[in-house]
C-alpha cells in the first residue's frame, strides 16, 4: 500500500505522529521508515522534519535502516535471563550466523534485543513480528526458525 | 486458598472479544448504578475504600479524583497507564486480555466522578494482543451505549481511545507518558505542577494504572466501607501479583494485602524447582529491591514493597535460586536501565555508565575495596538526584544488594586481583 494512503487515514493532528509512524513502518516490507516517508509525514502534519526525526530516534521500535522480513526480538531481562535466555540467544546467533542488530544475507531475519515482553510467566520469550513464542529452549527455538525457513522455501 | 479473585473473577470465564458474554457476567451494571449517584457520592465511596494506586507509587486514589473534580477547566483528560514495561510485571496484560470491559467500566466511572469526557488508554507497543482486544472492546462498548455521547441516556459523555507506545520503558512514568501521548519523545517534565493541574496538552489530567481503574467497579459493588475491610488497614483490597523466575508455578495471582511472601512462594508458586534453594527475591520488578531469603516472611503491603524508598509496589515477585550470580544480575539490570534512560538529566545518563564500569570489576574479579565505596556513592547519587522515577529507582537493586548481600561484595573483593595500591 502507498504510504500516502496510510497516512491520510489519520487526522491531521500532530499527536497522531507515533501512530502514523507505526502504521507506515508496519506497511513497509523491510520494516523501516525511509527518509522520504518521514518528510511526507512531517509535511502532512505540518511539523518540522526535525520533530519527526527526534521521535523516530527516541523510540526503539523505529528503524531508519532496512530490516529483515522477520524481526526476531529476544528478551534477556532478569525473568528471562534466570530461565536461560542466553541459551536461546546463542542458538539463534549460531543458527542464523548473525548477532544482535544484524540481518541475514537473504534478508529474511533480523535479530534484536527487546525490552520485557510481559510474558515472564512463560520465559524465556521471543517475538517474531507480532507472534510471541514462550517457554523456549534450544530445541524449541530451532524448530520455530526452521518452520519460518521452510515456509519461505515453498514460495 | 489464599487467593481472593475480585477483579479477576471474570477472567477465564468470559470471552474478552464478545461483550455479550461480559454483560451476562455483570459488566457495566455498576456504571448504571453509579450514574444514578452524584459525582461526589462516587468519590466518597472511593475515599471510604482507602484504595491506593496500583501502579507502584501507592498514592490514595480518591485524592487524585477529587483534584480533577475540583479543577475548573474547559477540558480535562483521563488516562489509563497500560505501559507495563517493568520487567517481571505482566498483570495488566493479563487483565486487558481477559476482561477488557472491567477496565473500561472503571474508567467510565472515574470519568463520571471527575467530570471528564475524553480518555486514553496508553498501551505499550509490545502488547499487540492487548491493543487489539482493548480496541475491539471499546468499539463494542460504544455500540452498546456504554461509551460515547449521552451514555445510558444520561447527561454524561465519555470518548475513549487506545494509543500505542513504540518501545520505551520510561513512558510508563506519568509525564513521559503524557509527552508520548502528545506525539513527542517521552522525556519527562519537571514537577510540580502535577498532571491533575497541568497534564495532557496542558489540561488537568488524571492518570491511573490499569489495575486501579479495574478496582473502581468492585468498590462500587461492595461499597467503600466493605472494600476497606479487605487486606490490611493501610493497604486495602487485593493485589495482583506477577510471579516469575525460578519457581514451579509462574503466573498472575490475586491475593488480599497482608499475605506473607513466603506463603505466596510456597503455596501459590509451589516452591523452587530442580532441587535448588531460594537465594533471593526481587520485588516490584528490576527497579525494586533484592531481598534475602530470611526476609520473605514479611507480608505484602505498600510499606513492605517500599524497601529503600523504592516505590515499586506494582506487585512483581521475581524468585531467584542459588544457581544465579548476583553480579551478573546487577549488570543485566544496569544495562537495561542504561538503554532505557532518556538522557535528559545527568545523574541518570552518566550514572549508568559509571555503575556498569564498577560492576564489571566485580564480575571480572578485579574489584578493590574502593570500588565498593564508589559503587555505593554512584548508586546513592543517582537515586537522590535523578529527575524522574526511572533514575531514582534504577540503582535500587544495587543499594539493596549492598545492604543485604554485603558479604558477597567482600568475598568477591577478597577473591579479586586488585591492582590498586591502597592509600
Amino acid at each position: 500500500m502507498q504510504t500516502e494512503t496510510i497516512v491520510q487515514r489519520f487526522p491531521k493532528v500532530d499527536d497522531y505522529l507515533i501512530e502514523i509512524l507505526l502504521a507506515v513502518q508496519n506497511n513497509n516490507p523491510e520494516h523501516y521508515l525511509p527518509e522520504k516517508d518521514l518528510h511526507y509525514i512531517a509535511e502532512y502534519l505540518g511539523i518540522p522534519d526535525s520533530r519527526v526525526s527526534g521521535v523516530v530516534d527516541f523510540y526503539t521500535f523505529f528503524s531508519t535502516k532496512p530490516r529483515g522480513k522477520y524481526i526476531i526480538q529476544v528478551c534477556d531481562n532478569v525473568p528471562c535471563r534466570i530461565r536461560h535466555s542466553q541459551v536461546v540467544i546463542n542458538t539463534l546467533e549460531k543458527m542464523l550466523g548473525i548477532h544482535f542488530h544484524e540481518t541475514t544475507s537473504d534478508g529474511l531475519f533480523t535479530l534484536e534485543p527487546t525490552s520485557c515482553l510481559g510474558h515472564c510467566d512463560e520465559s524465556p520469550v521471543i517475538r517474531i513480528n507480532d507472534d510471541v513464542y514462550t517457554n523456549l529452549d534450544s530445541e524449541k527455538v530451532t524448530k520455530i526458525i526452521q518452520k519460518y525457513q521452510a515456509r519461505e522455501e515453498k514460495k | 486458598m489464599i487467593t481472593q479473585p475480585l477483579i479477576t473473577k471474570r477472567c477465564g470465564n468470559i470471552d474478552p472479544l464478545q461483550i455479550d458474554s461480559a454483560l451476562k457476567a455483570g459488566a457495566y451494571s455498576l456504571l448504571k448504578k453509579v450514574l444514578d449517584l452524584s459525582r461526589l457520592q462516587v468519590i466518597e465511596e472511593i475515599k471510604n475504600s482507602k484504595i491506593r494506586g496500583r501502579g507502584g507509587a501507592g498514592f490514595p486514589a480518591h485524592i487524585k479524583l477529587m483534584s480533577l473534580y475540583q479543577e475548573n477547566s474547559p477540558q480535562k483528560y483521563l488516562v489509563c497507564n497500560a505501559d507495563e514495561g517493568e520487567p517481571g510485571n505482566f498483570k495488566d496484560r493479563y487483565l486487558m486480555e481477559h476482561d477488557p470491559h472491567l477496565i473500561i467500566e472503571g474508567m467510565a466511572i472515574a470519568a463520571y466522578a471527575a467530570g471528564t469526557s475524553r480518555g486514553y488508554i496508553y498501551i505499550r507497543g509490545e502488547y499487540q494482543k492487548s491493543i487489539e482486544i482493548m480496541k475491539q472492546a471499546i468499539t463494542q462498548a460504544s455500540a452498546k451505549g456504554f461509551l460515547g455521547s449521552q451514555i445510558l441516556g444520561k447527561d454524561f459523555s465519555f470518548h475513549l481511545e487506545v494509543r500505542s507506545g513504540a518501545g520505551s520503558y520510561v513512558c510508563g512514568e506519568e509525564f513521559s507518558l503524557l509527552e508520548s501521548l502528545e506525539g513527542k519523545a517521552g522525556r519527562t517534565r519537571v514537577k510540580p505542577p502535577f498532571p491533575t493541574v497541568k497534564g495532557l496538552f496542558g489540561y488537568p489530567t488524571l492518570i491511573n494504572n490499569v489495575e486501579t481503574f479495574a478496582n473502581f467497579p468492585i468498590i462500587m459493588d461492595l461499597s467503600g466501607a466493605s472494600y476497606a475491610k479487605i487486606g490490611t488497614p493501610s493497604s486495602t483490597g487485593t493485589k495482583l501479583l506477577s510471579l516469575s523466575g525460578n519457581i514451579q508455578n509462574r503466573g498472575v495471582f490475586e491475593v488480599p494485602f497482608g499475605i506473607p511472601f513466603r506463603k505466596i512462594i510456597d503455596e501459590l508458586g509451589g516452591g523452587i524447582p530442580e532441587g535448588r534453594q531460594l537465594k533471593m527475591v526481587q520485588l516490584g520488578g528490576v527497579c525494586g529491591p533484592i531481598i534475602p531469603e530470611y526476609l520473605i516472611d514479611m507480608i505484602v503491603d505498600y510499606e513492605r514493597f517500599e524497601v529503600f524508598e523504592s516505590k515499586t509496589g506494582a506487585g512483581a515477585i521475581i524468585v531467584i535460586d542459588d544457581s544465579q550470580d548476583l553480579f551478573e544480575l546487577l549488570a543485566n539490570i544496569s544495562d537495561f536501565f542504561a538503554h532505557e534512560s532518556c538522557g535528559k538529566c545527568t545523574p541518570c545518563r552518566e550514572g549508568h555508565a559509571q555503575i556498569r564500569k564498577t560492576l564489571d570489576k566485580f564480575i571480572h574479579y578485579q574489584a578493590c575495596e574502593k570500588d565498593l565505596i564508589s559503587l555505593e556513592s554512584q548508586a546513592r547519587i543517582m537515586h537522590q538526584t535523578s529527575l524522574c522515577g526511572l533514575g531514582q529507582s534504577a540503582p535500587t537493586s544495587i543499594i539493596s544488594a549492598l545492604y543485604f548481600f554485603r558479604n558477597a561484595f567482600f568475598d568477591r573483593i577478597n577473591a579479586s586481583n586488585c591492582q590498586e595500591v591502597s592509600a
